[in-house]
């Protein structure tokens, strides 16, 4: 691959996006974990669920800083790097993000720092309200953050505008209410809770593994268990919303996802392993279960799913289309109110696809000048890279299964079985730790390379939208971000060890006044005190 | 949706325009004495105690605080895209060191604390320098080029294209009146940091900040003076020439553009605009007076008054213009000519009507909540600080 600035710039952005995403997940979650354990403390007013509070959110504020820090980034890599697409939809794209920070991001980072300072100075109910607030504000976020990213797969309420040579918002509602972004929204937020409750289970089962903080660590684990079980249900419920929608708007991303060529007659089969080879546009050693995938993309068993073949096809057709709304498009910005009403009628009619002629542009200046060959081209470049996506797709599957799966487990044995965790189960937990976030890297993966050659779906390709830069600056830029977020990782990871190491530290002196106040209350009818510690097996 | 017609696009356009202005301004009120306060520290705080104590006047507020330049910036690309494209990209490798400054400040504040050891402390303390200082003087340089105006045209297609070097996007931005403008801003928060650091400290490292925040606040007086010299005398102004469409497509390329005359000629026309000066003058003046007497609350107020006085006389002596361009005069981006569209625009007034207020209210909530003086013994007892 040449690494021009085009590729440079989306290595860094990436790069810079994954690493974000490193550090979001776990935001959505614990901030509601976090909520949900002081609202316990503030109904039950026992100590450990204060104590619970205090130790997840300190955790929590470890990686709280490093979302915000590298969330900055992001807002201002688009103009950084990309500024012709920043210039081409920011008419739409900029608006979520702007409310992004009205509504959700202000919320979130005013009253974080309360949840740290303010145990003093606020009363018990304002202090879990300040929680929820921080956690509200989180997910907000995340829904703004969806809409345009969701705008990105699925452009609509949008049309292109001669006048200013870019694409402008005609409703804001439809941007809104994309089901597309609505769907990404509940898969990526239940993600983050999932990644949250693996997060929690991972740690509390070290404890237990130790025979630390058993009280802590035990409720945690009953806690995470129960929010983590939903959440895997949702994110493969969800998952399974937002492949339905890529039948109809993104059918390019679906069939590169299943790997499949051709078009099959309905019910179409799933494959679920096989080795999709990109050159001979086949899948070797398919394994397929017949009907599962027009079950999975149309729910019909009628509705054909079209495979790549016949989507290059189509494409190819977008293309010569395209060339029309360019040919027009030229005349039109040159003699703008005074353009003949046939040249834009003409230009009305084939618009949707001037994107399509805009992928000629790596080829040639000029896409009315495009030879044959570099039409097909065009029209071949728009299969994403198949193989890649064809594993990570099904990782993430298996993962998102294997989520429920231990949730339901952990689960059961926390309500239903008295606590008794056998250590290999345990040891389990402490092994998954990073397993949600594999699968939220591979789903960004999926969603984004997926999207490819296009930033904006079917409206502007990925080759024209970055800036004018130089290679040697993007290097630099590159490089520094490479250094300095790998000290910052380093740094992070250091301290989340040092302080689940060192564990929860107990208020001692409310823990034992609260004790003397309900002993009586807690002592188990066989005499024991109220925290005799059980072992952890 | 026809809604949005109630408002006139050119309406809509002096809205945002004046709305991004406000922001900026929220963003120096707020996060100005956190970068000044940052930028301070090394200096008014000497021993370890004294240093948290500093970092702990900040360390509730500065996330709140930052946000308002996020939504600068997300204010500018929803309402002002080709700004947002044009700026950015071209400021391309300062923007770089403002994002590693601005992602090592809250890194800084939130773990520096987090481990006992004196040389892991020491290093934070400067990381926290740099990150207050540095983006301090940058936004100043930035605003000074763009007074010059930046080297960049826009192709047909609206593609931004910059003139220069690798080394020149950097290093070509440091030209003397730029320099002065980033010793102006950087100054004026120093300033606002030490007014911050006179309300919510005691003792000796609110001498300190008192002494050095009084110099500062005379440099900053000194330099925007001679800036506004400068612009007298030294740098050429641009006007649109010909007839000004305000409600037209937003193309910058549709309008003439000249080179030439001095941007003072706003104060001839609109005599008003002189009021934002004089107000960074009085501001700074107070504030300075404010320092050495001791007075608090009414010096921050002061500072404030001061710095908003100054940016917003910047944005009013170059209205219409937003972004110059000294290649291609033509291709300087205007209130009337970069902006978003009607409708988004129209969106965009209606959630900030609805989530301006309520930011005020609950920022207004949590710094009553947290007033009062940070103190050595609330940093070195069992409560919950940096």
């Amino acid at each position: 691959m040449e690494l021009d600035v085009v590729e440079l710039s989306r290595l860094q952005f990436a790069m810079t996006a994954m690493y974000h995403f490193l550090f979001v997940p776990l935001t959505l979650g614990l901030s509601i974990l976090v909520a949900i354990m002081e609202t316990v403390y503030v109904m039950t007013n026992r100590p450990i669920w204060r104590q619970m509070t205090k130790f997840w959110g300190t955790l929590f504020g470890i990686n709280f800083v490093l979302g915000v820090a590298t969330g900055i980034t992001m807002e201002f890599q688009f103009g950084m790097n990309w500024s012709y697409y920043s210039h081409y939809v920011g008419d739409i794209f900029g608006a979520p993000l702007a409310v992004e920070g009205l509504m959700a991001f202000f919320l979130e980072a005013t009253f974080v720092g309360l949840f740290f300072f303010g145990w003093d100075k606020l009363s018990k109910v304002g202090h879990m309200i300040v929680a929820w607030l921080v956690a509200i504000g989180s997910n907000f976020s995340a829904l703004w953050i969806l809409i345009a990213n969701g705008w990105m797969q699925n452009p609509v309420g949008a049309e292109f505008n001669p006048d200013t040579m870019r694409m402008e918002m005609t409703s804001f509602f439809e941007v809104v209410f994309n089901g597309v972004a609505q769907a990404k929204f509940v898969h990526t937020v239940s993600a983050g809770y999932v990644t949250a409750a693996v997060f929690v289970l991972g740690v509390s089962a070290w404890y237990l593994l130790k025979g630390r903080h058993v009280e802590l660590a035990r409720r945690s684990i009953a806690v995470a268990a129960s929010f983590g079980l939903a959440s895997a249900l949702s994110v493969v419920v969800l998952g399974d919303e937002s492949g339905y929608n890529a039948s109809h708007t993104q059918k390019m991303k679906l069939a590169a996802i299943e790997g499949m060529w051709e078009t099959h007659e309905a019910p179409a089969p799933f494959t679920a392993i096989g080795f999709p080879d990109q050159e001979a546009r086949e899948t070797h050693y398919a394994v397929q279960i017949p009907w599962a995938m027009g079950l999975i993309g149309t729910r019909s068993l009628t509705e054909e799913i079209p495979g790549i073949a016949e989507l290059v096809d189509q494409s190819e057709d977008k293309v010569r289309s395209g060339i029309i709304a360019y040919d027009a498009l030229m005349t039109l910005r040159e003699a703008r109110d005074a353009t003949p009403p046939e040249v834009r009628a003409r230009f009305e009619a084939h618009s949707d696809d001037l994107g399509y002629a805009m992928l000629l542009k790596r080829y040639v200046e000029d896409p009315r000048e495009a030879s044959e060959e570099q039409i097909v081209q065009a029209a071949n470049d728009t299969i994403p890279g198949v193989a890649p996506l064809f594993w990570a797709f099904r990782i993430m599957v298996g993962l998102g299964f294997a989520f429920i799966a231990v949730m339901l487990y952990f689960f059961i044995t926390a309500n239903f079985r008295g606590m008794r965790f056998p250590r290999w189960s345990l040891r389990m937990a402490v092994i998954m730790i990073p397993a949600p976030w594999i699968a939220a890297e591979l789903g960004w993966f999926v969603a984004e390379f997926g999207r490819q050659p296009w930033t904006v779906d079917g409206v502007l390709p990925t080759a024209l939208s970055a800036s004018h830069l130089s290679v040697g600056d993007l290097l630099v830029t590159l490089a520094g971000f490479m250094i300095f977020y790998t000290a910052l990782f380093v740094i992070e990871m250091g301290l989340m060890l040092k302080f689940i190491r060192r564990g929860p530290v107990e208020d001692v002196e409310e823990t034992e006044r609260w004790t003397e106040r309900h002993e009586h209350r807690l002592r188990t009818h066989d005499g024991k005190g109220p925290f005799a510690q059980q072992p952890a097996e | 949706m026809v809604l949005h017609e109630f408002i006139s696009f050119e309406v809509l356009r002096v809205i945002w325009w004046a709305l991004v202005g406000v922001l900026l301004i929220g963003f120096a009120l707020t996060d100005g004495f956190d970068m000044g306060t940052g930028a301070l520290l090394p200096f008014v705080a000497r021993t370890d105690t004294e240093r948290r104590v500093v970092i702990n006047t900040v360390g509730p507020v500065w996330e709140g605080n930052q946000v308002w330049f996020i939504l600068g910036g997300g204010a500018i690309f929803a309402a002002w895209p080709p700004l947002y494209a044009v700026s950015f990209s071209g400021f391309y490798l300062a923007m770089f060191a403002v994002l590693a400054a601005l992602i090592l400040r809250p890194v800084g504040f939130k773990y520096r604390s987090k481990r006992e050891s004196q040389s892991w402390r020491n290093g934070w303390d400067w990381a926290l320098f740099i990150g207050g200082a540095v983006p301090a003087l940058l936004f100043g340089v930035a605003v000074g080029n763009v007074l010059l105006g930046v080297p960049f045209h826009l192709t047909d297609d609206l593609m931004p294209m910059y003139d220069g070097s690798f080394y020149g996007k950097f290093l070509g931005l440091l030209r003397p009146f730029a320099l002065l403008a980033g010793v102006v801003s950087l100054s004026m928060l120093l300033m606002h940091g030490a007014a911050w650091l006179t309300l919510k400290t005691e003792g000796w490292v609110q001498i300190r900040a008192r002494s050095i925040g009084t110099v500062a606040g005379v440099v900053a007086a000194a330099g925007y003076a001679l800036a506004g010299l400068w612009l007298a005398v030294g740098v050429d102004g641009f006007a649109i020439a010909g007839e000004i469409v305000t409600d037209g497509p937003s193309n910058p390329l549709h309008s003439e553009v000249t080179h030439g005359g001095t941007w003072l000629a706003a104060y001839a026309a609109r005599p008003w605009i002189a009021v934002a000066p004089l107000m960074g003058f009085a501001g700074i003046a107070m504030a300075v007076r404010g320092l050495r007497e001791g007075h608090e609350v009414s010096t921050l107020l002061w500072s404030k008054l001061g710095i908003t006085g100054i940016i917003a006389s910047v944005g009013l002596t170059m209205f219409p213009f937003i972004l110059p361009s000294t290649v291609d005069p033509d291709s300087s981006l205007t209130v009337w000519d970069a902006s978003s569209s009607h409708l988004t625009l129209f969106v965009m007034l209606v959630a900030t009507a609805i989530f301006m207020p309520l930011i005020l209210a609950y920022t207004a909530w949590v710094y009553r909540v947290l007033w009062g003086k940070v103190t050595e013994d609330d940093v070195t007892g069992a409560g919950h600080s940096y």
